[in-house]
């Protein structure tokens, strides 16, 4: 792989920890609040999120997963049917305050389709957005409330996560799909 | 791979496994299926499942989409549970019985799939009495056939579903002893039970008259099973011996009689049926204590099964039938997936 590392496991592991506390800042404490990792690498996220705010808040807050395959829009673009990680959220939605955690935000829509299933299950008092990274280039007019690192990227680039629970290990690659090409631009 | 179903939910040895993938475009048998493919589809099931569980029971995965269902055929619980699942995927769903259409004037089948497809269909969910309707359909058809029954050929989501309703109650079907009793042959549902139950490993005993098992030793004989199976290739039993076929066994199926495919004096009479074949308390002693007890319906009480039995403790014949809701979204979620052309790449980041 060809990729030029971002983030190192260390810079993951603080800027998870920025991010739980940004969250307990904004809400102004832990009331109501919940995580919801979106599948797959937003899961273990939230959960590291949830664990770092248990060791400064002495709360463990629920933690859920979404799977959004049956809520995307870009279903026709795509030649296969992404196989579904499963949906867990065991806690009532009604009224509480969801942080959807995930690692990448590009174009958005992931998170609009997030919503769109967050919704179906209930009527939160609000819904927050974490992710790990942010590469830019949004199709929809979605913001997210904490960002572990802001990218500048293009289009073609790929932004890869790797986290241990996934992936064996953590970093954040950075990709081009064609060296040569933009070696000779 | 993992033989257990996941349930919904994560889990981190799974995901470090490569994702099989779902590549056909129709379901018209359960032969073309390997294994890894039947797991996938097993366990999308479980996930719709979890959506049907939900207050709101539907989400937004075939909108815009078309699915026709077209049965030539009388059928109830079939085509019923296909427009249920399609309308759990917010598709629109169009309902055609051959006996009220254009079909009773003497269209063709293939002119009837182009009138269907020009309407704007998006998938054909087709029913059939004669065997491979559905291949001629898809020969024609630009979008997915699912086969919803075709002959005595082949039901094959009745087969998964059947599969999926096992595995949710005994997991891994190695070494589990599966009875199938009743008219073998003229049943597609028995015929795809052989591929689903063979393939997860299953010992499978087809029990019934001699009349109602013609050719099926042979085809036990020269049997090769499905590819990639947690047990290899398996073989079944045929047998007459039902005692021998109820013994121990972990779950017994019995077929309905089809009293209208009877016309050729392959039994003396249903009573005759009865007394030898129907599955009573008393017999149903030689299964295990916890034995399931399945039927894909309609029941004919009293003939294949005792009344008693139908409702009884072990008895997971409604199960099925809401098991069938699940099974069929699976299906149609899949088989959508690939009507697409594009192979275009949606996020930064590989999402599933």
């Amino acid at each position: 792989m060809s990729g030029r590392q971002i983030m190192t496991a260390e810079e993951i592991r603080r800027a998870t920890i920025r991010i739980s506390h940004e969250i307990v800042e904004k809400h102004a404490g832990t009331e109501g609040l919940a995580l919801v990792g979106i599948q797959r690498r937003g899961v273990p996220l939230a959960g590291r999120i949830a664990a770092a705010i248990a060791e400064h808040e002495g709360v463990l807050l629920p933690v859920g997963a979404l799977d959004i395959t049956f809520y995307r829009d870009d279903l026709s673009l795509i030649a296969q049917q992404p196989l579904v990680k499963g949906t867990d959220l065991p806690f009532d939605l009604n009224g509480a305050t969801i942080v959807l955690v995930d690692d990448v935000l590009y174009t958005g829509r992931t998170i609009r389709a997030a919503m769109d299933a967050l919704i179906d299950f209930g009527r939160p008092r609000a819904i927050r957005l974490a992710v790990l990274v942010d590469r830019g280039h949004r199709e929809l007019p979605i913001r997210a409330d904490h960002v572990g690192k802001n990218v500048p990227t293009s289009r073609e680039e790929l932004v890869r996560v790797h986290l241990a629970e996934t992936d064996g290990g953590d970093g954040v690659e950075i990709e081009r799909p064609t060296p040569a090409l933009a070696a000779a631009g | 791979m993992s033989l257990t179903i996941e349930p919904a939910g994560t889990s981190a040895a799974e995901a470090s496994l490569p994702a099989p993938r779902w590549r056909h475009r129709h379901l018209l048998d359960l032969d073309g299926l390997d294994w890894s493919e039947i797991e996938v589809l097993l366990r999308t099931a479980e996930d719709m499942r979890g959506v049907l569980a939900r207050p709101i029971a539907r989400v937004p995965a075939l909108r815009g989409r078309t699915v026709t269902i077209l049965f030539y055929e009388a059928s109830t619980r079939t085509r019923v549970s296909f427009e249920v699942a399609a309308k759990n995927l917010s598709a629109d769903v169009v309902n055609i019985t051959a006996s009220a259409s254009s079909v009773s004037k003497g269209e063709s089948l293939v002119d009837t799939v182009r009138t269907i497809e020009s309407l704007g269909a998006n998938m054909l969910v087709m029913r059939h009495a004669t065997s491979g309707a559905p291949y001629l359909a898809a020969e024609t058809f630009s979008g997915s056939v699912v086969n919803g029954g075709d002959g005595w050929h082949a039901h094959p989501s009745q087969g998964l579903l059947d599969l999926f309703t096992m595995r949710r109650h005994l997991g891994d079907l190695r070494g589990r002893k599966v009875a199938i009793v009743g008219d073998i042959l003229h049943s597609r549902v028995a015929r795809s039970n052989i591929w689903a139950l063979t393939a997860a490993g299953a010992e499978l005993w087809l029990c019934g008259p001699a009349t109602l098992l013609r050719g099926f030793e042979a085809w036990a004989g020269s049997w090769r099973g499905t590819a990639g199976g947690p047990d290899g290739r398996k073989g079944f039993v045929v047998t007459s011996d039902l005692r021998a076929a109820l013994r121990d066994a972990d779950v017994v199926m019995t077929l309905r009689i089809q009293r209208e495919r009877q016309a050729g004096g392959l039994l003396p009479s249903l009573r005759e049926y009865a007394a030898r074949f129907g599955i009573t308390r008393e017999r149903l002693r030689g299964a295990r204590p916890d034995a399931l007890v399945m039927h894909p319906g309609p029941m004919n009480e009293g003939v294949e099964i005792a009344p008693d039995v139908a409702v009884g403790s072990g008895s997971v014949i409604s199960e099925q039938v809401r098991n069938g809701v699940a099974v069929r979204m699976a299906i149609l979620h899949l088989l959508s997936g690939t009507l697409a052309g594009s192979t275009a790449p949606v996020e930064g980041t590989a999402r599933g």
